[in-house]
């Protein structure tokens, strides 16, 4: 009997083949995933007062993953595995070099935060890199289900990062709201997916792509499915109407951890979404076509009218990066109209998501160095702030100007790549996309502008004219942030041939 | 001076950068070295315009000099660092050169709350990266980073060191400035996948005739809003007295100086030559707003009580003439325009130069407050008469040459234009420097004639002095050359304007 069983079993593993494993492909999550393991081995033996070497351990291991990122890039050779489910390509391998930049810049900006704050600094480190790691994951899924463990893996832990400040309502109201409507989008997306597997009886991309141009893209079951799955991932990237629950959570959530939750993990979703779209859905962009159009122009009109109204600077930012993520969602709703444009799009996407990390990611180290002084994310308390931190005011007005896409600086570059790609797809509908884009970063420029009128044009508020320490960490985060925005505004193609390079192949 | 040909351009346009970084390592503190800094950037950069005006081949004025050919700058987009000038840059590009250095020697003594030397220094420097960059960019793309690259110093000059209500004005410059460039920019990319994908000037000028007319003229609309709201025209012009009236002096100098005519220079350079069947569409409309533009200003100007307001005004009126000179797409025209850019920027820079100092010395602008300047500062008085009379187009000064031809060219337009409706447009014209030469006059009667006000009789005024005379004398005495021997700029333009008007010949022709 006892013979029998194990002769089954046996003969299940032979029938059974190893995968094959190309160790090279995967190093970059192979070395992610053992500095996290250190990270958490590490926090247990370093004593209370030593913390911070946690993080700064952190910090060096997400740097040298990047060793292996930028020797793959050198490879040059395009990695599948899985039956096409894990792709290690130029596309994938962009995205990783962008996500492992982001993570060791939010490290530099929450290592003194953290510390001060009196939270808890080694599981903090532990869990920013397991979202990182998702997001590093996210970047070759070409699988259905690869994207889903991708996207819940730098979910969960960004859910309870939002809720870093137990102590604080605001925090815990934060996290929250995020997990709620995480999930609430999660399970949207699984039924959307569930549906196109059961059309297309894969959840590779390609395969899915192979079917759904042809005639079972036209059941309305493969409709409905790329809506739910699209509608999924407009809250990921806090897409109106989909937005609700971003200002509060940016609002409630530690600062820096609102940064990352703007750039990476917003990031993070417009990923996915270009590998579904360009690699999965290709051919039935008469369903997600007009379906990002209206988001597109929903959520940048909307996102820059309420941001006009904040009063709280982390607000502010929160409504812009909604309103940004309307203008990344503008080369969707236009790709569809030729190949050439979708090249286009692509390009335009893949740069605007590089440089929006440049200049977001330095707003908001300006707002965690104000806030040091001010305790206050009050715009009001910005007043005056050039007459005792020049340099901070200089920097800040460069990241809002960027945002705000005037030239030299980065932003203006970006915005100007998602006019071109809705200028070379060239319909109607699109050159007005290109028309509401365009009057709507003139809306954005007032609020972008207001915070420098705060800082240069206003009395300082309470007469406190004390300098600002900046802590090396964050002084480091700024030089850098600041660094890439004018380099990047300088000399654009230093990004776009990035952009270039890094196309999906559509199908 | 092969080296010289190639670089000179480069060289004229970011030496200023130079400034600004020597000036960032400047203590704030030290503000006798920090005016020396910008000051010696300034003369440097003009030494460059110098070597370009002794080195410009007045043989060839239409084609393009000091090009080094496009070099490649942003491969992705096909846009290419490409500089090069003719006829109709070379005096813009000096004259940008030649303000910034009166600014900086104005300046010298005089910096408006809340003084900071440092940071209003830098802010020119950047100024006149953007204006130099403008003048001479020979690819969209890049005339486009430099055009948007003024607004910020602006905003921030205004806003910071300008009047009461500076925060309102920097905006709603800021605002509309970048409601137009919006529409340009994507006029520029409309024009880039139309016209061969290329952004590179020359090239999209051969180019040109092949977009389909109904193209041309929804391209047309972008880049006319992009450079009449920066001229500006009627009914574009809001912005422009509300930033007038708060900016700085020197801000105020440089804006009616420079800036206004980037918008002329847009659509000298760009928008008709690239899109010469468009132009000739467009051109009844541009000159209607013109002439509209000058009754407009004129009577605006009647109505005011601040003199930088009023003289706000009159630049409405007077870029009217220059875009009607435009607006006739004719060699006459056009090279009335260009001599009647260089002319306001001569003319209303000093006009603004002198309602500063007398802000400075009585503290007002309101008319109603000021007289007797005659009596009390006999100098400034003098030459606010000088400047007013220029501006009203008295033969033998500079202000004639832009505005007399440029009506004159409204009698034989183009062909393919309406000879009556420009007729009319010339006889509205006309009556509009009637109107000049009235509140021209209504402003120095009021200001300088009379005996001194009871409130200011008994204070001690300040004549013109050392800086003064150093910043305006080289102003007043071009304004008087260029007035009583005009072929010195005709002479650089005219060939250039052909080859902008060469299209019309081409197209337009019975």
């Amino acid at each position: 009997m006892g013979g029998l069983l194990l002769g089954a079993a046996a003969q299940a593993a032979s029938g059974f083949k190893t995968p094959h494993l190309d160790y090279a492909a995967l190093s970059p999550e192979i070395m992610l995933t053992g500095v996290l393991v250190l990270v958490l081995l590490v926090d247990l033996v370093v004593d209370e007062t030593h913390k911070y070497l946690v993080t700064q351990l952190a910090g060096v291991g997400v740097l040298i993953t990047i060793i292996p990122v930028i020797a793959l890039a050198v490879d040059g050779t395009d990695r599948s595995m899985f039956g096409g489910a894990y792709v290690v390509d130029n596309f994938a391998l962009v995205f990783k070099g962008l996500f492992l930049a982001i993570g060791y810049v939010v490290l530099l900006m929450s290592t003194r935060y953290i510390e001060e704050g009196d939270y808890y600094e080694g599981e903090y480190s532990f869990l920013l890199l397991s979202s990182l790691l998702g997001m590093v994951v996210m970047s070759s899924s070409r699988d259905l289900i690869t994207i889903f463990v991708a996207l819940e893996l730098l979910s969960i832990p960004a859910y309870m990062l939002a809720g870093w400040r137990k102590r604080d309502l605001r925090s815990n109201e934060a996290a929250l709201k995020y997990y709620l409507l995480g999930v609430l989008a999660s399970a949207v997306m699984l039924y959307g997916m569930s549906l196109v597997f059961g059309a297309t009886g894969s959840t590779v991309l390609t395969t899915i792509g192979r079917e759904v141009a042809g005639s079972v893209g036209d059941q309305p079951l493969v409709t409905l499915g790329i809506f739910l799955i699209v509608v999924g991932f407009a809250f990921k990237v806090s897409a109106v109407p989909f937005h609700f629950w971003a200002p509060d959570t940016y609002e409630g959530a530690p600062t820096p951890v609102t940064a990352f939750l703007s750039v990476a993990s917003k990031t993070g979703g417009f990923v996915a979404l270009m590998q579904l779209v360009y690699v999965g859905f290709f051919g039935r962009e008469e369903v997600w076509g007009p379906l990002f159009w209206v988001l597109a122009a929903l959520t940048m009109t909307v996102g820059n009218l309420v941001a006009l109204r904040q009063t709280n600077i982390v607000r502010m930012l929160a409504y812009s990066s909604v309103a940004q993520a309307g203008y990344i969602l503008v080369p969707f709703a236009v790709s569809g109209d030729s190949p050439l444009a979708a090249g286009t799009a692509q390009t335009a996407m893949i740069v605007y998501l590089i440089i929006y990390a440049a200049m977001n990611l330095g707003a908001f180290s300006i707002v965690m160095a104000v806030a040091r002084k001010t305790r206050s994310g009050e715009i009001s308390s910005y007043g005056g702030l050039f007459n005792y931190a020049p340099g901070l005011t200089v920097l800040m007005t460069i990241f809002m100007f960027s945002l705000a896409g005037i030239p030299p600086l980065g932003g203006w570059f970006a915005k100007l790549l998602i006019f071109q790609s809705a200028l070379d797809a060239g319909t109607p509908t699109a050159v007005l996309l290109a028309v509401i884009a365009g009057v709507n970063s003139v809306i954005a420029l007032f609020y972008y502008a207001s915070i420098a009128r705060e800082m240069w044009m206003r009395p300082v508020p309470d007469e406190d004219r004390s300098p600002i320490g900046v802590p090396a960490p964050l002084a480091a985060a700024l030089g850098l942030t600041a660094l890439a925005v004018v380099a990047i505004g300088i000399y654009p193609q230093a990004v776009a041939r990035l952009g270039d390079l890094a196309h999906l192949a559509s199908r | 001076m092969d080296w010289f040909d190639s670089w000179a351009l480069t060289l004229a346009t970011f030496l200023p950068v130079v400034g600004i970084v020597v000036l960032a390592f400047v203590p704030r503190a030290q503000e006798s070295l920090i005016k020396t800094v910008t000051l010696v950037t300034t003369l440097a950069t003009a030494a460059v315009g110098v070597g370009i005006l002794a080195n410009f081949d007045y043989g060839s004025k239409g084609a393009l000099q000091f090009d080094p050919g496009p070099k490649t700058w942003i491969d992705a987009i096909n846009s290419q660092y490409h500089v090069g000038i003719d006829g109709i840059s070379l005096p813009l590009l000096v004259l940008s050169m030649f303000i910034s250095i009166l600014c900086v020697v104005y300046s010298w003594d005089h910096f408006p709350e809340p003084h900071n030397p440092k940071a209003f220094l830098m802010l020119l420097l950047v100024l006149e990266v953007g204006m130099n960059g403008t003048f001479v960019a020979q690819d969209l793309i890049l005339f486009f980073v430099f055009f948007e690259l003024v607004l910020l110093p602006m905003y921030f000059m205004i806003g910071v060191w300008g009047g009461p209500n500076r925060q309102y004005a920097s905006i709603k410059f800021f605002l509309f400035t970048l409601f137009g460039s919006a529409l340009m920019i994507l006029g520029f990319l409309a024009l880039f996948f139309n016209a061969g994908n290329t952004f590179d000037i020359p090239t999209l000028v051969e180019q040109a005739g092949n977009i389909p007319h109904n193209t041309q003229l929804w391209i047309f609309g972008g880049l006319f809003m992009g450079f009449a709201i920066k001229v500006p025209m009627f009914p574009f012009h809001t912005w422009l007295p509300d930033a007038h009236t708060e900016a700085p002096t020197v801000g105020s100098v440089v804006l009616a100086a420079v800036l206004l005519k980037l918008g002329t220079y847009g659509f000298i350079r760009i928008a008709i030559p690239i899109l010469p069947e468009a132009a000739i569409t467009w051109a009844p409309i541009i000159g209607g707003l013109a002439v509209v533009g000058i009754i407009y200003g004129a009577l605006g100007c009647l109505a005011q009580k601040d003199m930088k307001r009023l003289i706000a005004f009159s630049s409405v009126a007077h870029m009217g003439f220059v875009m009607l000179g435009i607006a006739t797409l004719t060699d006459f025209g056009i090279n009335a325009a260009v001599f009647g850019m260089v002319a306001h920027g001569l003319i209303t820079g000093m006009l603004f130069f002198v309602a500063g100092s007398i802000q400075e010395r009585f503290g007002t602008r309101e008319l109603a407050r000021l007289g007797g300047l005659l009596v009390q500062a006999p100098k400034l008085g003098w030459i606010l008469g000088f400047c007013a009379m220029a501006s009203l187009g008295l033969p033998g000064l500079a202000g004639f040459w832009g505005e007399f031809p440029a009506i004159l060219s409204a009698y034989q337009p183009a062909p393919g234009l309406s000879e009556p409706l420009f007729r009319f447009y010339m006889v509205v014209a006309a009556v509009g420097t009637v109107f000049a030469a009235g509140y021209l006059l209504w402003m120095y009667q009021r200001t300088a004639f009379g005996t001194p006000k009871e409130e200011f009789a008994k204070e001690h005024i300040h004549d013109v002095h050392g800086p003064e005379w150093l910043a305006w004398s080289p102003m007043l005495a071009l304004i008087f050359v260029l007035g009583v021997y005009p072929r010195l700029l005709f002479g650089v333009t005219d060939e250039a304007v052909q080859t902008v008007t060469a299209a019309f010949r081409a197209v337009g022709g019975p």
